[in-house]
């Protein structure tokens, strides 16, 4: 009975740990403010939708998060560590613009370097079973630089995966994918929320990103200005309220 | 660490191009001077040794500068700051990779140079690997470090040499007396020796300790 209790302490306790907690972070690229005081706690199993217009600070904020640039002042914990320490990135996995792949190296060749770096054990099936998880089984020893932009983000998502990281960044993922390709990657995301993986991700689009999202957020001129813990429920009644919130400056939550 | 090693040496035999660019403008380099100079002065061991020096750093230079180049396709070098790889063992991967490249090159290229330049042939040339080493040290160990600060600049094809050559001069004055004395057969582990040692841990220390700064945007 003690033990049971204790069991379920652990599993209360590890619902509310916090992954991300983000406090008054600010980054200055060239005395250009980017981020102006975000503050964000983000608890495992989450999927954040970031919304936002172009230069709303997006990109810069997932970037922090992935650990990829410092931010100008505030303090940011991952996984209850300080995201300066090399070990935390290895429960990161970032999907950005660039792919971070070698055009001259095969999918397979890529893959066995980020399994190298990552030091998986045994890297040979994990990569199998991500390349067949998006599709590419079949192109695993072609040249990268013969991919189309389609297959390159496909092999950028496996690449993102392969260490299976307990919080996954996407930022914009869903560009320059044909429809089928949008379906495979809502899919594995899908999939990923399943198993219990945090996500962050930024997006325009509004249906796929309402469809995987559990909470909202809306950036605007580097500031987290409105968030839902749960989403609205059309596409079109936050399309309305994201008119609003960033046509107005006044920061807003709503629970 | 090996595994950025691993990538490089992939990448390079994939594409043979730094050490094919390196090799042909350092062999051009010395068929150049040939031509330049008269036999008489070619055959000069002070001038044969300053030469080979000067043409290596500059082919090598290429070489170097490519070294975070290739990093830059596909935002590849935030995939390395990605992984869980230290960034001071991520220099040290790089630095090794440049060692290795080098010397191949140079194995390649000192040869060439001793024939066109006619430069007398002795026992004590056994002992020009070993300075040649030291020197690719020092040279990679300082053009790895511009290279990661060359990179992110949007005039890096002038940042880099500018950076570079003023910082190689003791380098240069290291290793051409040492050659030299080698080329005429005299003793070559005097002071220069330690200059040039005392260069390499010099700058193989601070780019090990300043790469993490230097790398983050």
């Amino acid at each position: 009975m003690q033990c049971m209790k204790e069991h379920r302490l652990l599993f209360v306790k590890h619902m509310n740990s916090w992954v991300v907690e983000a406090e008054n972070l600010h980054k200055t690229f060239a005395w250009t403010p980017v981020l102006r005081g975000v503050s964000c706690t983000i608890s495992a199993g989450e999927a954040v939708g970031i919304f936002g217009p172009n230069g709303a600070g997006k990109t810069t904020f997932l970037r922090v998060l992935a650990t990829l640039l410092k931010p100008s002042s505030g303090t940011l914990t991952l996984f209850e560590r300080p995201a300066q320490e090399t070990a935390v990135r290895r429960r990161l996995g970032f999907l950005g613009h660039d792919s971070f792949l070698y055009p001259d190296l095969t999918p397979i060749e890529n893959l066995t370097f980020y399994a190298k770096a990552y030091q998986l054990e045994n890297p040979g099936p994990r990569i199998d079973s991500v390349l067949a998880q998006v599709g590419l089984q079949d192109w695993a020893k072609t040249p990268l630089r013969t991919f189309s932009r389609g297959m390159e983000q496909r092999l950028a998502l496996a690449r993102a995966l392969l260490h299976e990281p307990d919080l996954l960044l996407l930022d914009e993922p869903y560009t320059g994918l044909d429809q089928d390709a949008v379906k495979l990657l809502q899919t594995i995301l899908m999939q990923a929320k399943g198993a219990g993986k945090t996500i962050v991700f930024a997006t325009h689009d509004f249906e796929l990103g309402l469809a995987l999202c559990s909470r909202a957020v809306i950036f605007k001129r580097g500031q987290l200005v409105w968030q839902s813990p749960t989403p609205p429920v059309s596409v079109s009644e936050f399309s309305k309220l994201y008119t609003d919130v960033t046509q107005h400056s006044a920061l807003s939550t709503q629970h | 660490m090996w595994a950025v090693l691993w990538k490089d040496v992939l990448l390079e035999l994939r594409t043979k191009e730094r050490l094919a660019s390196f090799f042909v403008l350092a062999v051009l380099i010395v068929l150049v001077f040939v031509f330049a100079l008269g036999p008489e002065q070619a055959e000069n061991p002070e001038i044969g040794a300053a030469l080979l020096w000067v043409g290596l750093l500059f082919a090598g230079m290429l070489s170097l500068q490519r070294t975070f180049l290739i990093e830059q396709e596909r935002g590849c070098l935030s995939g390395l700051l990605l992984c869980p790889i230290d960034p001071s063992e991520l220099f040290l991967a790089k630095l090794l990779g440049n060692i290795c490249f080098l010397s191949i090159v140079e194995a390649l290229v000192v040869p060439i140079t001793i024939l066109f330049f006619g430069l007398p042939i002795s026992w004590s040339l056994l002992a020009l690997p070993v300075v040649l080493l030291l020197g690719i040290i020092g040279f990679s160990a300082l053009g790895t470090l511009f290279s990661a600060i060359a990179v992110r600049t949007r005039a890096r094809e002038v940042i880099f040499p500018l950076l570079l050559l003023p910082l190689l001069i003791p380098l240069l004055l290291a290793a051409v007396q040492i050659t030299t004395a080698i080329l005429i057969g005299e003793d070559w582990t005097g002071i220069w020796l330690r200059v040039l040692v005392a260069f390499d841990v010099i700058f193989v220390v601070a780019g090990w300790l300043l790469f993490p700064q230097v790398v983050y945007e």
